[in-house]
């Protein structure tokens, strides 16, 4: 289910608080969904909105926080997540990265990750860089003092280039830029071994018909 | 060369490939999947307009979710209703071996009805988005509990991702007194390993008291199995194992019968074979057993005490042990037979079978009266459609209707309270359930774990009784 990430340019929104907790980016109450989907509208919930969010509300409808930084038109379309330190921190819930997925984003730039939410991520093509506070604190001011401010990304390379044209390196571990550069979830990397799988299961079923009754 | 474990055996079996670090990928010949967690997985595997590798693997249900009460006629909550209906819909898209949709006749427990349909067999590799699949290891099958993201794996591959666990044998001796069953056994072994005692390890039940136990016995041994930190727990296949199968719908016939048992025999563990882990117990020495706690470890005999946090040299455990009391509402030193009950859950993955309901309504029928005054409800819940339907020819729902007890349909019911079958804040409940923590049976709900026969004398008398005495 995952999209490959190569290169990515698009609108970066800037998201200027540390400690951005799971609960914040997609609030418990949404988290008894049967689905993966839709989660989208409901990211930031209690930001983004001046009412209380339930699952199945029609978002559209709803009073908007005009000071939040999504409803600003200029980030209309983003989907380059600028953010402060330790972001993604408290409950395991895979729905934070499913809901920023659905929302749009593409990569999160901040210094520093918490780690469930980093693994989670990774699994749901979401890439997360990781630059130093200085550098990001560049990026902010940058973003603020330019409207329509965009970053492009370039996994194979490592970069992300500024609208100048100067570029960043990042760094980032082998494995995971494979399995996103190729678009492999984990079921994507069992499935490379899909002959393998199916040549053991004929030999099985030679070995053990009786595993295969219909009923 | 050492001999091979009854879980080496398995794991050779049916290991696909593996890495040089160690990561395998193990072949699955029963997938088990209910309300609960299959929905994400489902909808990731439509998101990636991925089919199901061999839909004929999976045997779906629906049970944690579903309301009880034979007079109710429709689910109430909508966010059950919602998951019960999307598994309908994700099983009428996608497929299925069988599928045992709520209010057919055949529906239950999904632990209770993959066995008793032949869908699981001896020798498979068994997994399901429930952490209580280890029950399944009673009849020598590999089975685990997986998360949704591995349920969804293993609908697209066929595989599951994973490294073997290390061996462990806990082997019991002689045979188990009258009145002391095979929860008792494994409440005991708990409270002796503790409950993580098992962790990173495949726990083979055996010697003669296990051998001794009725498949359902070993079902309640293997399902709590996870409560001792192992994910997997299993008993060596014999005759009795074989004989079980004889008349399953699902289970092989004729010429494919014989050759499934032919290979079926050869499921234990070699005599030379090593195990990492050894644990003895002596099965003539073991109780009737009551937890005080709020974990299964948290456990003692019905005639001794409510323990002393201070009598507990862990530091951990003794905080533990005084948190617990606290949540429990319970004095050290008070008599285990002196705790009164408000409510009396029979039931679950762990004690909901036949043979658990005939060994609960036996109690009630020897002491031939209703359940006490103090006792606000005792709920009598089979495991499986097919369950009740034995049950009431043999005519043990009168017997517990008759005392006061309510008669109710298949479901995991007040296990978990997922559906309206709850506690009370501060309600005691006498529970054959697996997980006394803190909650489970609704919020405040304080759950002592027994046997079926200790929890149907504790709503006749209103407190524990020792049913030895009976
Ligand atoms: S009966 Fe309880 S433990 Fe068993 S599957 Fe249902 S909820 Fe889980």
């Amino acid at each position: 289910m995952m999209q490959p990430f190569t290169v990515h340019e698009g609108i970066v929104a800037p998201l200027d608080r540390a400690n951005v907790d799971t609960d914040a980016i997609i609030p418990k109450q949404f988290l008894k969904s049967v689905r993966r989907s839709g989660f989208g509208p409901y990211l930031f919930d209690e930001w983004r909105y001046l009412d209380r969010g339930e699952p199945g509300m029609d978002c559209s409808q709803r009073p908007k926080n005009p000071d939040f930084v999504l409803n600003q038109p200029r980030y209309a379309g983003a989907t380059i997540l600028l953010a402060r330190e330790n972001f993604g921190c408290g409950s395991s819930r895979e729905h934070a990265p499913w809901a920023l997925v659905d929302y749009g984003f593409r990569a999160i730039i901040a210094p520093s990750f918490a780690d469930i939410f980093y693994n989670n991520s990774f699994k749901n093509g979401l890439l997360l860089i990781t630059l130093p506070a200085e550098t990001v604190d560049q990026l902010f001011a940058e973003c603020a003092a330019t409207p329509g401010y965009r970053l492009k990304i370039d996994l194979a390379q490592q970069t992300v280039t500024k609208p100048d044209g100067s570029s960043l390196r990042f760094a980032i571990d082998p494995f995971r830029k494979e399995c996103l550069l190729n678009g492999w979830d984990e079921i994507g990397l069992t499935l490379r071994y899909a002959s393998e799988i199916r040549a053991f299961e004929a030999r099985y079923r030679e070995r053990y018909p009786f595993y295969f009754v219909k009923g | 060369m050492a001999g091979k474990t009854l879980y080496d055996k398995l794991w050779d079996a049916h290991l696909v490939r593996q890495d040089p670090d160690g990561t395998a990928l193990i072949y699955i010949d029963r997938h088990l999947v209910h309300e609960v967690t299959s929905p994400q997985a489902f909808e990731g595997l439509r998101m990636a307009g991925r089919k199901p590798w061999r839909i004929d693997s999976v045997v779906a249900t629906a049970d944690h979710n579903v309301p009880t009460d034979p007079q109710e006629s429709e689910i109430k909550d909508p966010v059950s209703r919602e998951q019960v209906v999307t598994l309908d819909a994700n099983i009428r898209a996608f497929g299925a071996l069988a599928y045992f949709p709520y209010r057919d006749p055949r529906q239950g427990i999904v632990h209770v009805i993959g066995p008793e349909t032949g869908a699981v067999l001896p020798g498979m590799t068994v997994v399901c988005g429930d952490s209580h699949t280890s029950t399944h290891g009673a009849f020598a099958c590999l089975a685990h509990g997986i998360g949704t993201s591995e349920v969804e794996h293993v609908l697209a591959t066929q595989c599951l991702v994973a490294k073997k666990s290390k061996n462990m044998r806990i082997w019991v001796d002689g045979a188990l007194p009258e009145g002391v069953t095979a929860k008792d056994l494994i409440l005991a072994i708990i409270g002796k390993i503790g409950t993580a005692g098992g962790t990173g390890h495949a726990i083979e039940f055996a010697g003669p008291a296990v051998a001794a136990l009725s498949m359902e016995g070993r079902m309640t041994l293997c399902n709590m199995a996870i409560e001792a930190g192992a994910r997997v727990g299993m008993v060596a296949a014999d005759e009795k194992t074989i004989d079980y199968f004889a008349d399953k719908p699902f289970a092989p016939k004729g010429a494919l019968w014989e050759q499934a048992v032919a290979y079926w025999r050869t499921l234990t563990s070699d005599d030379d074979a090593h195990f990492d882990q050894e644990i003895h117990l002596d099965g003539r020495t073991l109780v009737p057993m009551v937890t005080w706690g709020t974990n299964p470890e948290q456990v003692t005999t019905i005639d001794s005490v409510v323990p002393d946090p201070e009598s507990f040299s862990d530091p951990v455990k003794r905080a533990a042990a005084k948190r617990a009391l606290e949540y429990m509402g319970l004095t050290p030193g008070t008599k285990i037979s002196e705790i009164a009950v408000d409510q009396v859950f029979i039931g679950s993955c762990t004690n909901s079978r036949i043979e658990d309901l005939r060994e609960a309504a036996r109690v009630v029928q020897k002491l031939g009266r209703g359940k006490a005054e103090n006792v606000k409800r005792v709920l009598v819940v089979p495991g499986s459609g097919q369950v009740k339907a034995q049950a009431e020819a043999e005519g043990l729902d009168r017997i517990f209707r008759a005392a006061g007890f309510e008669w109710r349909a298949p479901g995991c019911s007040m296990c978990l309270g997922m559906n309206p079958d709850q506690l009370q804040p501060g309600e005691r409940c006498a529970s054959t359930s697996n997980r006394n923590f803190e909650g489970r049976q609704g919020p405040g709900g304080r759950t002592h774990l027994v046997s079926p026969a200790m929890a149907a004398a504790a709503a006749i008398f209103g407190h524990f009784v020792d049913v030895r005495s009976l």
